[in-house]
């Protein structure tokens, strides 16, 4: 049974997917159960697999019996085990949001939704635990098609933004493939293990550098690494609520970590890094700029919605500068931001969800005021904003932290500027909408409101405050995940 | 010049996939209208699975249908025998090339049925007024 | 349209009795055709997408000569959605099955303990579980998008 835990992760949402379309067409009260149940089972046993990898160490699985190379091997080690814990908990946390939102706004059909939703979490753990580069795109356009629907499920330009994410995210998956074939092509298997146990005697240099390139532009268009990121503000900006709550943490935070398994895996730190170190240096001041650029980006924004996204955008170039700075401090700031980066957009979403519930509209002149309505929702607000501009001791501060010193480290001077002005214009970002809720009173060009404005639905308000109570807790926590998870993920040697 | 021949008439088939690729590519940037987007999509999808098809002929080789009482006596040649692991993997790009383009042509049904149009530039001016 | 034309269409704005008679004789030999395909996938060329298809091709080929209301009369939305959600869970839950049962997901030889056979033989056996599954799913997919695209999502009037 034990061993196979982490096929029930995966498992259990898929199957609770299929329940939701087959039942829910005739009785819609059997929804929230079917889905917060598959959720929180497939929560449990990600738990139990982080505990079995913490105590007997990292294994390998093979599906259906078939040995590798040949058959699908899943690997099960400590960077999977808490990516799993970390998606399913997200996911589990989002789901109460997404029910009480989607139950307003796509009144009649809802099984439709959920049955999406359950599959691209399934999706999203099958990414996490694969081993095989072919699987891998697979499981990409399975999470990549079901957020398509998932968008284009909204009013207004939502179809329109999702059709713009399908051409992109399209290219992305086409590139990802050819990289995959030309590593076919060179050495004869799918396996990410045994292609990299093959490399070494491989011949034809260019090939191997192309197919490194394909497949890592893939991974960038899909994680909307600037200057690639066009999707994605108006795509989660028109998205549903109950959409946005769970895409948003999640999406690019799985391709980061898919960027680094492809990175460390598949090829191997000495040839990325170090054979064409040029390529190395521009990434990171690619990723420097991206950093900028996005926290400009938002300054400009009106919206609240609209502003979360570029600071994703931004929050992106941290993690894959971190990545490239090729010295274990940067890798471990980027996996601990990670971790911290889903938390923060978590927390940061679901207060837009509450605050949707109650206003409608997300525009800077519609949220004055809303400290004295909606407190709680709004001393979560401030938790997160806290989180996001590096605060001690929220979670924000510890990755950031390692981030610096990895790019000092590293000597990558214009990460280290990018990121201090990052925190300076996610303060005035975050600063001047505390202002507008707090200090603001109605009748500066307010916009008569649907409802009398209460706190948010319990539904909502729970989830919010769990998360950012969990900012604050993973931040004090951030020793022992450290030091026991992260450092045994990052390979020695760098 | 005499190398640069023989090298694109030996390997034809991989110049004719790179260029549908940029046929599809070209389509999907330039073209305004919404479904020749969609199509140059499917465009360059299609030359991706054609060139991973193509990766696995061996010279002299027939397909990879195998008697049974044949191999059970004789055994198999692999030189003999068209790779077919490609042929799998592509069958399942396919299905993926198709649950992409019927989510397309969903959506762009929607959008015609609130724009009215399916050109990109008529619908930017739609959405301004 | 012409006259000869306004012949050729029946009122029910079906394409006229030659189409109807030959549509009508061949569906069944589509029909067995792709239950052929699907049970050799196994050991030939075919399986459950391609023979998924081919089934499905059977009732877009009546919604082409017919018109869809008398197509849907044969295949309804009901049972399109039941069929397409029963074919996979099918195969995920044959996965779960073997893996509740002792094996890994997937391992058909833990299927054993239900039914002996032997562990090799359900080695081989099992692959026609899930193809049957996947051939479901595929057959009331292919169907559906044919529908839905052709009558706008309204069901009422296809192509």
């Amino acid at each position: 049974m034990t061993g196979n835990l982490h096929i029930y992760v995966l498992a259990l949402p898929l199957v609770g997917a299929l329940l939701v379309n087959l039942l829910g067409r005739y009785s819609l009260r059997l929804v929230p159960p079917l889905v917060l149940g598959a959720l929180a089972l497939s929560f449990a046993a990600a738990l139990k697999v982080l505990s079995g990898v913490l105590e007997h160490g990292a294994f390998s699985y093979t599906v259906g019996n078939w040995q590798p190379p040949f058959g699908i091997e899943l690997v099960v080690d400590h960077l999977s085990a808490l990516m799993l814990v970390l998606v399913s908990a997200v996911a589990l946390v989002a789901s109460f949001a997404s029910l009480h939102s989607v139950a307003r706004e796509l009144a009649d059909r809802q099984q439709h939704f959920f049955t999406l939703y359950l599959i691209l979490i399934a999706g999203l753990h099958g990414l996490i635990l694969t081993g095989d580069a072919f699987n891998l795109y697979v499981l990409l356009e399975i999470t990549s098609i079901t957020t398509y629907g998932l968008i284009a499920m909204g009013r207004g330009r939502a179809p329109l933004s999702s059709f713009n994410y399908i051409i992109m995210g399209s290219i992305a998956a086409c590139f990802y493939l050819l990289g995959v074939g030309y590593l076919y092509i060179l050495t004869g298997t799918l396996n990410m293990a045994d292609i990299a146990h093959i490399f070494p005697t491989v011949q034809g240099n260019v090939a191997v550098a192309t197919a490194f390139a394909f497949m890592l532009i893939g991974l960038w268009i899909k994680m909307a690494f600037f200057p690639l990121h066009g999707w994605l503000p108006r795509a989660y900006s028109d998205a549903p609520i109950g959409t946005g709550v769970l895409v948003a943490p999640l999406m690019t935070k799985v391709t980061v970590y898919l960027m680094i398994r492809v990175m460390f895996s598949v090829f191997t730190p000495q040839y990325e890094f170090f054979q064409h170190p040029g390529v190395q240096n521009a990434i990171v001041w690619v990723a420097a700029l991206a950093i900028v650029c996005a926290s400009i980006l938002a300054l400009g924004q009106r919206d609240l919605r609209r502003m979360l996204t570029y600071i994703i955008v931004a929050e992106v170039g941290y993690m894959v500068g971190g990545v490239w700075l090729a010295n274990s401090q940067g890798l471990t700031g980027a996996i601990l931001h990670i971790v911290n980066d889903a938390l923060m957009t978590l927390c940061l979403f679901l207060v837009v969800a509450a605050i949707a519930s109650r206003v409608g509209s997300l525009h800077f002149d519609n949220l004055t005021g809303l400290y004295r309505k909606m407190p709680l929702t709004m001393a979560a607000f401030t938790v997160g904003a806290f989180a996001m501009i590096g605060v001690p001791p929220t979670c924000g501060f510890y990755s950031k932290w390692y981030l610096i010193l990895g790019g000092i480290e590293a000597g990558q001077w214009p990460y280290v500027v990018a990121l201090v002005f990052s925190s300076l214009v996610n303060a005035v970002l975050f600063f001047r909408i505390i202002e507008i809720a707090y200090f603001r009173t109605e009748g500066d060009g307010h916009v008569p409101l649907p409802g009398p404005i209460a706190e948010a639905p319990q539904m909502i308000l729970q989830p919010l405050l769990l998360a950012a109570v969990a900012l604050i807790l993973v931040g004090l926590a951030t020793g022992p995940l450290v030091e026991q998870v992260i450092r045994v993920a990052v390979p020695g040697g760098l | 010049m005499d190398g640069l021949m023989s090298e694109i008439v030996a390997k034809y088939n991989y110049w004719i996939y790179v260029i549908l690729m940029m046929i599809g590519f070209y389509a999907m940037l330039a073209k305004r209208n919404l479904v020749k987007k969609l199509f140059g999509l499917n465009i360059f999808q299609t030359a991706i699975i054609l060139m991973f098809v193509s990766a696995g002929v061996k010279h002299g080789a027939k397909i990879p249908i195998l008697d049974k009482h044949e191999v059970l006596e004789h055994g198999v040649n692999v030189a003999q025998v068209v790779n077919p692991l490609p042929h799998v993997l592509m069958l399942t790009a396919i299905v993926v090339s198709v649950s992409v383009t019927g989510v397309a042509l969903a959506i762009l049904q929607r959008i015609y049925r609130r724009y009215g149009t399916l050109e990109e530039d008529e619908i930017l001016e739609k959405i301004k007024e | 349209m012409t006259d000869d034309q306004d012949q050729l269409q029946t009122k029910a704005g079906t394409s006229g009795p030659i189409v109807e008679m030959a549509v009508r004789i061949m569906t069944p030999f589509i029909q067995l055709f792709g239950l052929y395909v699907i049970a050799h996938g196994h050991y030939s060329p075919g399986g459950g997408f391609q023979g998924g298809v081919i089934l499905g091709s059977a009732y877009i080929l009546l919604g082409i000569a017919f018109n869809q209301q008398i197509a849907m009369r044969y295949f309804s939305e009901r049972v399109n959605n039941m069929l397409a959600s029963g074919g996979a869970l099918i195969y995920v839950g044959t996965g779960v099955v073997c893996a509740l049962l002792g094996g890994l997901f997937l391992d058909y030889s833990a299927l054993d303990r239900i039914l002996h056979l032997g562990p090799i033989e359900w080695r081989s056996m099992g692959i026609f579980i899930v193809e049957v599954g996947v051939g479901l799913t595929v057959m009331s997919i292919m169907t559906s998008l044919f529908w839905d695209l052709g009558s706008g999502g309204e069901l009422e009037k296809g192509l």
